[in-house]
C-alpha cells in the first residue's frame, strides 16, 4: 500500500541552466528539501514555502509553486479537510499547527473605517506640529488631591507603579524555547530602542538579556519555566498567562527537539524532553486564586504592576472584570488569530472570539463598572498594521502586542511549521546553525524600522482626526464606523454604521 | 434599578455570573446554640477570599418561636413591589407574622432595599385545590414572585432558617444584619468574588430554596446543562448564576427523589469511571454506574467546593479532582467545615481533629437528637 | 504593626513578633525591615490564616510560625529556612528556588509547585497535586519528603527532583491517590509501600531501588527525622518503590503534521 497518501503541499524548481551549482540552496533549507549529487536535486515532500533557498540563491533559479495537483471539488470535502483525515488515519493524532487561525472568518478590523476633519474641525499635520504617543500602563488612582503649599499645589496623591511607554505598541510574549535566543535579543534590542517593552513569554529569560530588563515584562505561566525570585525582579512587570489567543483553554507544548542544552537549564527540564505547560496554573482553579498569585507576584517584587494574559472567550467581560477587581494592573487580551508556535489545528481554528469583540465589550464593561482606571488594556493577537493600531486603541486599547508582525520583520514566511524547530530563518529554532542566521542587531534594525513606520502612521491618523495626543482617540468610538457588519456585531462594538 | 430589570438586562447580556469565594460553616451535631458572632469571626479571617461584593449567611435553628412556618426573607427595592407581593402572599398564604428584617447600618454596606420578613404557611384550601404538598407550593410560590413582581426576590424561605446576604464583605454583611443577637445550632458563611456586576444584593450567597441554603467557592462549568436538566423537572434558574443549581439539584435528588444526602452528593460529585470499574462489591458498582447513567445531566463539573446547610444539619463537599480547597475539623460535638484552616482554627483553637476531605467525598454533620 | 520582642535564647541575633490579627501585608514588611536591619531568626506567634510569608525573601534567615500560616508560604523564596510547628495550608513552597521549609503538622494542595530547588519537609499528610511540575537543573534538585499520605496527581508533570512520601500511621487510608506522577517526565518518586498500577500516571512505572538511591534516600530521612522530630525507627530502605517516567518523551506521539 502506498506509505504516504498526503500529497505534497509545493513543487520545487530548480532551473539547472541557471543554477551554478553554489549548494547554498542545501545549506539554506532548514527542513533538508535540497539534495546535491551531480546537481541539485529537490524532495518537494518537504517543502514549506519558507522561501529561504529562494531569497538565498545567487542566480534566482529556484521556483516554489503550490502543487497544481487536481482533486475533485466538492463543497463539505475540501481538499484541507480531506489532507487532514489521510493524516490522522496514518498517524493517529492531533494535527499540529503555528501561527495564528488562518480560516477566513470575519475580520471586523477590515470592517472599521477611521474618521477624519474636514472644514468643520481642522486637521493636525504630525510631521511638523507636535504628536504624542506616549502611554502609561498600570493601575491609576481615581483622582488625584492635591494641597497647597508655600503658596504653590503639591501633588497629595501616589499614583503608584506604572510603566511608560513611547507609543502604544510593544512587543507579544514569544517565549525562549519557542523562538531562538537571537529573536529575544532582537526584540530587547529594538524595544530599548524604541522606548518599549517586550515580554519573555513562557520560557524565562536568558541571563544575556538581564541587562535590558527595564524594556522587558517577564512572564510566569503554568509551566512555570525559569521563574524565580530574581527573574521576577528583572522585568518592569510580571505577566500571569493564563491563556494564548491561538489556543484558549490549553496549556503550552515545547516540543523535545526545541529543548537543546541552553533550554533546558533556563526551563529546568531535561535536553531533550517536551516541556509541558499546562492548560490552568495549578494554583490558579478560581479568581480568588488568581488575587492570591497576584499579589504574591507583587509580594515578591516590591508591588511591581501585574498583567494578566487572557486569551480572548465568550465570557471575557466578566472575566476581565474579575482581573481588575482581583488586583491585576494590566489586562492583555489576546484573540483568536494570535501566534503560536504550536498548537492544535482544531484549537487554533476554532476556540475564542476575535479580538476586537473582545475588547469592545471589555472596555465598555470596566466602564459601566466604575473600574476602567483600575487597569490597562492590552490589545494583541490580529494586529497587522498601524490602521488595526488605531482601531485598536479606538476600541478602547490602552496599547497593543505585536508579535506575529515583529516575526515577519525577521524573515518569517508564515509557513506554520515553528514547532518542528527547522526554521530556516533562525526564528522558530534552537538548532544552532540555524539561530546563527538571525543577528540581533540586524533584527533590532529591522524591528525599530517598522515600528518607527507604523508610529509614523499613526501619527497620519491621529493627524487627520484632528487631535494630537493618542489618549484623545483612545476609547473614542465616535471616530470608528461600521460597514458590512451585521446590525448586532456593530452593536456590540458600539460604533455607528457608516453613514450615521 | 428594580431587581427585575437587573434579571432582563442579564438575560440579555450574559448567561451567567461566574464568581469565587471563601466558605465557612459549623454545627453544633448535639444541636447546642452557637451565636452569630461565631461564623462573623471565621469568615473575617478568609476576608482576602472575597472582593467586598457579596457576603452572607445561613443559620438554622435561629426562629424556634416559628419553627413549623416558612419564613420568607424578602427583599424589596420597589415599593410597588412589596404591595404585589404582600398581595400574592395574602391570597396564599396564612402569615402569622409580618416585620422589618432588624438590621444595624454601618461601614460597608449601602444602598440597602427595604429587608423583610415574613412567618407564614400555605391556606390549606390551595393546597387543596393543586393538590401538592406544602413544600412544592411554598417553590413554587418563591419561584412565581422572584420571576414576575417587579423589584422583589425572595431570597429565605425554609423553616426555623434564615438566610442574610447583601452586598459587602462578609464581616460586615453580618454586623449589618445583627446576626450577634442570633443562635442556631448550625452556621454557614460566605464571602463573595463575583467576576462582575456589583450592586446586587440577591446575587450574593448563600442561595436558598426551603430549608436548602447552599455557599459556593467555584466555577460551574457544566451549568448549562444542569439547568437545562432542572428545568424539566419545573425548576426556574432565574439568577443566571452557577450557584443555583446546585441548590436545586440537592432539592431534587434529596427531597423528590428520596436519595440520601451522601447518594446524591455522588451524583454530583461522581466517581470516575475508571475507579467504579474496579469497584470490587458488585452492588456498589451497580449502584454508581446507575447513578452516572441516570442522573448524567446532574454531573456538577468543574472547580467546586460547596457548603450545604439544611434542616438537620450541613454537608460540605467538593469536586471530584479537588479543584477548590476544603479542610474539615471536629472538636467534641461540632463540626467545622472551611476553604482554609485558619478560618476554623480562629473559632476552634484546639480541634481534636483536622483533615482535608478527599475529592468528592461529602462531610456529614447531622443533629443527632431533636432540636 | 505587630508588637515585636528580643530573644536571648539562642545565638542568632532572634527577635519574636506577635503577628495575631495582623494582615499579612503589615506582617511581611515589617519581616523585610527585620531582615535589612540584620535580625537572622524571627519569630512569629499567633500567627492564623497570614499569606506569603517568606515570600520572595532571598536572605539565609529562619522564620519560626508558632500558628497556621496562610496561603503561599515560602512562595518564591530563595535561601531562608522556615518552621511551621503546626499544620499548614495550600500552596507551601510555591515556585521556590532554595531554602527549606520544615511543616511539623500537615500541609494542604499543591505543595512545592514548580519548585526549582531547596526542600519541603511535611511531617503529616499532604493534599492533592504535591510536587507537580518540579524541576531540577545539574546540582539544583528540589526534594519534598511527607510523613503521612498525599492525595491524587502526586508529582504530576515533574521534570525533576525528588518526592518522597512515607505514609506514617497510615491506619486504613491509602498512601496515596490516583494520577500519581502523570505527565512525569523527569526526577524520581520514593513511595514506602505498595502502589496499584491503577493509580500509576501512564507515564510512569514502578522501578527497584538502585544503590544510589538508596544512599540519597537515606541520608534525606535522616534529615527529615531530625527536622521533624519523626520516629522512622520502623522504616526500612526496603520497603521503597521507585517510580520514574520509562520514555523521555511521552507525548511524543501526540501529534500529526
Amino acid at each position: 500500500m502506498a506509505g504516504n497518501m498526503v500529497t505534497s503541499e509545493f513543487l520545487v524548481q530548480v532551473d539547472h541552466e541557471r543554477c551554478r551549482k553554489c549548494k547554498r540552496c542545501t545549506l539554506n533549507c532548514g527542513f533538508g528539501v535540497f539534495d546535491f549529487k551531480d546537481r541539485v536535486t529537490a524532495d518537494t515532500s518537504k517543502c514549506v514555502a519558507c522561501h529561504r533557498c529562494v531569497v538565498f540563491c545567487p542566480e534566482e533559479a529556484i521556483t516554489v509553486a503550490r502543487n497544481p495537483l487536481a482533486f475533485r471539488e466538492h463543497s463539505s470535502w475540501d481538499v484541507d479537510r480531506r489532507k487532514a483525515i489521510w493524516k490522522q488515519a496514518q498517524d493517529s493524532g492531533m494535527l499540529l499547527t503555528g501561527m495564528g487561525n488562518d480560516l477566513p472568518w470575519l475580520n471586523v478590523f477590515d470592517h472599521l473605517l477611521i474618521d477624519a476633519c474636514q472644514v468643520t474641525n481642522p486637521s493636525i499635520d504630525p510631521l511638523r506640529e507636535p504628536m504624542e504617543l506616549r502611554t502609561y500602563l498600570g493601575r491609576r488612582p481615581d483622582r488625584v488631591e492635591v494641597e497647597r503649599s508655600d503658596g504653590g499645589f503639591k501633588l497629595d496623591t501616589e499614583v503608584g507603579n506604572i510603566i511608560k511607554l513611547d507609543i502604544p505598541i510593544m512587543f507579544s510574549g514569544m517565549s525562549y524555547g519557542s523562538v531562538s535566543i537571537n529573536v529575544h535579543k532582537s526584540l530587547a534590542l529594538a524595544a530599548q530602542r524604541l522606548g518599549t517593552v517586550m515580554n519573555t513569554g513562557e520560557g524565562g529569560l536568558h541571563e544575556e538579556l538581564y541587562p535590558y530588563g527595564d524594556h522587558i515584562i517577564v512572564q510566569c505561566a503554568s509551566g512555570r519555566f525559569g521563574v524565580h525570585s530574581e527573574y521576577l525582579n528583572k522585568g518592569v512587570a510580571v505577566e500571569i498567562k493564563v491563556g494564548q489567543g491561538a489556543k484558549p483553554g490549553i496549556g503550552g507544548h515545547l516540543p523535545g527537539e526545541k529543548i537543546g542544552r541552553e533550554v533546558s537549564s533556563t526551563r529546568m527540564i531535561p535536553v531533550g524532553t517536551d516541556a509541558l505547560s499546562p492548560a490552568p496554573h495549578h494554583d490558579i482553579y478560581s479568581i480568588e486564586d488568581l488575587r492570591q498569585l497576584i499579589y504574591a507576584l507583587k509580594e515578591a517584587t516590591g508591588y511591581k504592576p501585574v498583567s494578566v494574559k487572557i486569551a480572548t472567550v465568550h465570557n471575557v467581560a466578566a472575566i476581565a472584570s474579575g482581573i481588575a477587581r482581583a488586583g491585576a494592573d494590566i489586562i492583555y487580551l489576546d484573540g483568536f488569530r494570535g501566534g503560536t508556535g504550536a498548537s492544535p489545528a482544531v484549537v487554533r481554528d476554532h476556540v475564542g472570539i476575535p479580538l476586537e469583540i473582545a475588547l469592545a465589550v471589555v472596555d465598555q464593561q470596566l466602564r459601566s463598572e466604575g473600574i476602567r482606571n483600575w487597569v490597562s488594556i492590552i490589545a494583541a493577537g490580529g494586529i497587522r498594521s498601524s490602521a488595526d493600531v488605531a482601531k485598536a486603541i479606538a476600541l478602547g486599547a490602552d496599547a497593543v502586542g505585536v508579535g506575529t508582525a515583529a516575526l515577519i520583520a525577521l524573515g518569517c514566511r508564515l509557513c506554520q511549521k515553528c514547532y518542528t524547530g527547522n526554521c530556516s530563518w533562525g526564528i522558530a529554532t534552537q538548532r544552532p546553525e540555524l539561530v546563527g542566521r538571525l543577528d540581533p542587531d540586524w533584527g533590532a534594525e529591522r524591528l525599530v524600522n517598522l515600528i518607527n513606520a507604523w508610529s509614523l502612521e499613526l501619527k497620519e491618523i491621529l493627524g487627520a482626526l484632528g487631535v494630537n495626543a493618542v489618549e484623545s482617540l483612545r476609547g473614542n468610538r465616535e471616530r470608528l464606523r461600521s460597514l458590512g457588519l451585521d446590525e448586532m456585531t456593530t452593536e456590540i462594538l458600539d460604533v455607528k454604521p457608516a453613514g450615521r | 434599578m428594580a431587581f427585575g430589570d437587573q434579571y432582563s438586562r442579564w438575560r440579555v447580556d450574559r448567561s451567567r455570573v461566574p464568581a469565587a469565594c471563601g466558605l465557612s460553616g459549623v454545627i453544633s451535631e448535639d444541636g447546642a446554640m452557637i451565636g452569630g458572632d461565631v461564623i462573623i469571626e471565621s469568615m473575617k479571617v478568609i476576608h482576602d477570599r472575597g472582593n467586598g461584593l457579596g457576603g452572607g449567611f445561613a443559620g438554622y435553628g435561629i426562629y424556634p418561636r416559628y419553627r413549623d412556618h416558612y419564613a420568607l426573607h424578602i427583599m424589596f427595592e420597589d415599593p410597588g413591589g412589596r404591595a404585589a407581593c404582600e398581595e400574592l402572599l395574602e391570597a396564599d398564604l396564612q402569615v402569622q407574622e409580618s416585620e422589618e428584617i432588624p438590621t444595624r447600618p454601618g461601614p460597608g454596606i449601602e444602598d440597602a432595599p427595604e429587608l423583610r420578613r415574613y412567618f407564614a404557611v400555605p391556606r390549606p384550601e390551595k393546597l387543596a385545590a393543586l393538590a401538592i404538598g406544602p413544600d412544592d407550593f411554598m417553590v413554587q410560590l418563591v419561584m412565581r414572585i422572584n420571576t414576575t413582581v417587579p423589584g422583589t426576590f425572595v431570597f429565605s424561605s425554609g423553616k426555623n432558617m434564615g438566610v442574610f446576604k447583601a452586598v459587602g464583605f462578609a464581616e460586615d454583611v453580618g454586623e449589618f444584619y445583627r446576626l450577634p443577637d442570633y443562635s442556631g445550632y448550625c452556621w454557614i458563611g460566605h464571602g463573595r468574588f463575583p467576576t462582575n456586576t456589583p450592586g446586587w444584593w440577591g446575587g450574593a450567597h448563600p442561595f436558598n430554596i426551603l430549608d436548602w441554603a447552599v455557599v459556593h467557592n467555584g466555577e460551574i462549568s457544566s451549568y448549562g446543562i444542569n439547568k437545562r436538566y432542572l428545568e424539566m423537572f419545573g425548576y426556574e434558574c432565574t439568577l443566571l448564576t452557577d450557584t443555583e443549581v446546585m441548590a436545586y439539584l440537592f432539592d431534587m435528588l434529596v427531597r423528590k427523589h428520596g436519595l440520601p444526602l451522601e447518594v446524591a452528593c455522588r451524583v454530583l460529585a461522581a466517581p470516575f469511571w475508571k475507579d467504579i470499574d474496579i469497584e470490587d462489591d458488585p452492588a456498589s458498582r451497580a449502584l454508581d454506574e446507575a447513578l452516572r447513567v441516570v442522573y448524567s445531566s446532574a454531573l456538577v463539573n468543574g472547580p467546586f467546593a460547596v457548603i450545604v446547610g439544611f434542616s438537620r444539619g450541613m454537608v460540605g463537599l467538593n469536586d471530584r479532582i479537588k479543584l477548590r480547597p476544603l479542610v474539615a475539623a471536629v472538636k467534641d460535638d461540632l463540626l467545622y467545615i472551611s476553604s482554609e484552616e485558619s478560618a476554623i482554627r480562629q473559632i476552634c483553637p484546639r480541634p481534636d481533629r483536622v483533615w482535608a476531605p478527599n475529592a468528592g467525598q461529602p462531610v456529614i454533620g447531622e443533629l443527632k437528637g431533636d432540636v | 504593626m505587630p508588637r515585636a520582642a528580643t530573644n536571648d535564647r539562642t545565638e542568632l541575633k532572634s527577635i519574636t513578633l506577635d503577628a495575631g490579627g495582623v494582615y499579612y501585608k503589615d506582617l511581611n514588611s515589617q519581616v523585610r525591615g527585620l531582615i535589612d536591619e540584620g535580625y537572622e531568626e524571627i519569630v512569629l506567634q499567633g500567627v492564623n490564616g497570614q499569606r506569603y510569608i517568606g515570600d520572595g525573601l532571598t536572605q539565609k534567615v529562619k522564620i519560626i510560625i508558632e500558628g497556621v500560616p496562610g496561603n503561599d508560604l515560602g512562595a518564591f523564596m530563595d535561601g531562608p529556612t522556615v518552621i511551621v510547628n503546626d499544620n499548614a495550608q495550600d500552596g507551601v513552597g510555591n515556585t521556590m528556588n532554595s531554602g527549606k521549609i520544615v511543616v511539623k503538622g500537615h500541609a494542604g494542595d499543591v505543595l512545592g509547585y514548580g519548585m526549582r530547588g531547596g526542600r519541603v519537609f511535611v511531617l503529616g499528610d499532604v493534599g492533592y497535586r504535591i510536587g507537580i511540575h518540579m524541576k531540577s537543573f545539574k546540582d539544583q534538585v528540589p526534594v519534598i519528603v511527607a510523613g503521612g499520605r498525599a492525595g491524587d496527581f502526586f508529582g504530576e508533570y515533574m521534570a525533576g527532583g525528588v518526592l518522597v512520601l512515607l505514609g506514617l500511621e497510615l491506619g486504613d487510608s491509602p498512601l496515596v491517590g490516583s494520577y500519581v506522577g502523570t505527565g512525569m517526565h523527569g526526577g524520581a518518586i520514593f513511595l514506602r509501600g505498595e502502589v496499584c498500577d491503577h493509580q500509576l500516571g501512564s507515564e510512569v512505572r514502578v522501578y527497584p531501588l538502585e544503590e544510589e538511591d538508596r544512599c540519597q534516600l537515606e541520608g534525606l530521612l535522616a534529615e527529615f527525622a531530625e527536622d521533624t522530630g519523626a520516629d522512622l525507627s520502623g522504616v526500612s530502605l526496603d520497603d521503597f518503590v521507585k517510580l520514574q517516567p520509562f520514555s523521555h518523551r511521552p507525548y511524543g506521539n501526540m501529534y500529526c503534521y
